[in-house]
């Protein structure tokens, strides 16, 4: 299926990426052969076939609820582009 | 007979290097030096390496002197080894081959480090690889461009490129690696060295950088199979921390190294020497399988109907969840942000955009796509049902066959610059090795011959769901009645 570029645009914006004219360009075409090719998987009949999302079978791996030491909050905030009274700290959310 | 001492170190093995410390003929830090010595005359033609610890490394290699003369070592205390930088490494910068993570120091390690760190292996760096391991070729680097040691105009395999040239050129004793669609195999396949995925849920994922879940495996990459085993041996098993991790008891892969083939059946899938697998590839796969025939084991053609659909499958399902992990760099909490955006929403798009290379950002946007509203089920959905007949293809194979054999790539490394600008050509360049990632189970690549232009090629080998010491079996008989594995790219 080809993909326009009208859907790159809304695309990258669900995604949370700015690209620029050439860059449209450049995705709608790649993506457009890249999703034909993918079109291939229309030959293949999966009526009654389940899904797999995991390819090892693993049932409810769950632990018990205990209250467990964590890294440090300032090892945490190390890396943060700003932080400030142990808080990260972003540019403003509401214009 | 030459002393340790005159022997060049770096070319030792896993074992060969335990026996000598063991035996006290040399030191750990006579090692790690000769180690970093090595990296220190061929690294720039390699570029294998995008950080070296060399200060951190010699202490590592003092403490695991100390260790070996008090005679509590085991088969890794201090042996040198390069990481893959994709594995979070406490206090030492973790990039994986993204600017979005330049500047990163994760704060703890992953739990595969900590179990060398216990081994007391010597950790000399982290190896380059495909930005998020997005890739084939290690192209996709943010950073640097790795070469193939045996020609350095072509590439060394993606995306744990700089993990099997390091190995491949003798800049560390043995390394590891991740694989997520054949980042393990298929790089291992063009430097000529042995590498293996283990099935998916036998090493923790934990403090590996995710880029799809449901695939992401880490496995070691070695000069031969007894090193692979050795590997496999402190990195398996389940840890609490990784809720995919298998609670399976992890059997001496060593034990694998000795028992012979006879009465194996070695399936041959009909499907991977169709058309368009390289001449010389297809040669030397042949060959290697009368081998194996040849110490004892039955071989039998089989056919996997479905292998044609992996490319489709595999670059719909792993972009899928790769859309979703990457959603967590936002520049909020730690990594690269844009500073000059004056609103929320601004500051992410910037971020990512500036902070992402090409081929992450293409990804994003597939995966995106095929989540998205009105397209799930057509491809997302889709995918996932066929992922379901490939899996079921090899189910049904392993019902009378013990393992697979096949090609690890359809050609010998290509040229760097070959593919970069067709994405689709460097998906499809992937076949052999996806369809096995899609389906969880364990696939190993080992030497098996070279191009008439010098260019080594790699057999694989398949097995189901934790079986791995049938593909080490295998690899190790067909190692040893064979010599590829013994030679060295000239550098």
């Amino acid at each position: 299926m080809k993909i326009t570029r009208e859907e790159v645009v809304h695309v990258a914006k669900l995604a949370r990426l700015n690209l620029d004219e050439e860059a449209i360009d450049l995705y709608t075409r790649q993506l457009g052969d890249i999703l034909t090719y993918m079109d291939t998987l229309n030959r293949v009949d999966t009526k009654d076939v389940p899904p797999t999302s995991h390819a090892i079978f693993i049932n409810n791996a769950f632990r018990e609820d205990e209250v467990k030491a964590s890294v440090p909050l300032e090892r945490v905030l190390a890396n943060a582009p700003r932080s400030e009274d142990g808080s990260f700290v972003v540019p403003k959310v509401i214009g | 007979m030459k002393s340790a001492m005159e022997m060049d170190l770096y070319r030792l093995t896993i074992h060969e290097a335990h026996d000598l410390l063991t035996r006290g003929e040399v030191t750990s830090v006579e090692l790690t030096s000769a180690v970093f010595d090595r990296i220190g005359q061929v690294e720039d033609r390699t570029g294998a390496y995008l950080m070296l610890v060399k200060d951190r490394a010699m202490a590592e290699a003092k403490a695991a002197d100390e260790v070996i003369r008090q005679g509590t070592g085991g088969p890794l205390t201090g042996v040198p080894l390069a990481i893959k930088d994709i594995l979070c490494t406490e206090g030492i910068r973790t990039t994986c081959g993204s600017k979005i993570l330049e500047n990163f120091i994760p704060p703890y390690s992953s739990t595969v480090v900590n179990k060398l760190k216990k081994a007391y292996a010597v950790i000399v760096g982290k190896t380059n690889m495909d930005e998020f391991a997005m890739g084939s070729s290690t192209e996709h680097s943010a950073f640097m461009v790795t070469r193939n040691p045996w020609d350095l105009t072509r590439i060394p395999g993606g995306s744990s490129g700089g993990s099997a040239a390091s190995v491949a050129a003798d800049e560390c004793i043995g390394a590891i690696g991740t694989d997520t669609g054949g980042s393990i195999r298929q790089p291992a396949s063009h430097c000529g060295v042995v590498g293996l995925k283990p099935t998916y849920g036998r090493v923790s994922r934990f403090g590996l950088v995710a880029f799809a879940s449901s695939l992401d495996q880490i496995g070691p990459i070695t000069k031969d199979v007894t090193d692979c085993a050795i590997l496999m041996n402190e990195i398996c098993g389940y840890d609490p921390n990784d809720s995919t991790s298998v609670p399976r008891e992890v059997p001496d892969y060593t034990g694998a190294l000795q028992a012979g083939l006879k009465g194996l059946v070695v399936g041959i899938p009909r499907e991977y020497f169709a058309g368009g697998l390289d001449e010389d590839v297809a040669q030397a796969v042949n060959a290697a399988i009368k081998v194996i025939e040849g110490l004892g084991a039955t071989s039998k053609s089989v056919s996997l109907p479905h292998t044609e659909y992996a490319v489709a499958v595999y670059y719909l399902i792993a972009p899928a969840e790769a859309s979703s992990n990457l959603a967590r760099y936002d520049g909020v909490r730690y990594g690269f942000r844009d500073k000059e955006a004056e609103e929320l929403i601004q500051m992410y798009r910037d971020t990512r955009s500036k902070g992402f290379g090409s081929e992450v950002q293409r990804r994003i946007i597939i995966g995106t796509y095929a989540l998205s509203a009105g397209y799930y089920d057509a491809y997302y959905g889709k995918a996932s049902r066929v992922r379901t007949l490939i899996m079921r293809d090899f189910n049904q194979a392993f019902e009378t066959c013990d393992v697979l054999v096949a090609p690890v790539a359809p050609t010998p490394a290509f040229r760097l610059g070959e593919k970069l600008d067709d994405p689709l050509a460097m998906y499809l360049s992937d076949i052999f090795t996806l369809p096995a990632s899609l389906a969880g189970i364990a696939g190993i690549s080992v030497p098996c011959g070279f191009s008439k232009d010098g260019l080594p090629i790699g057999l694989q080998i398949l097995s189901k769901h934790f079986d791995e010491e049938k593909l080490i079996r295998v690899a190790y008989n067909f190692e040893q009645a064979t010599d590829f594995h013994t030679k060295r790219a000239k550098l």
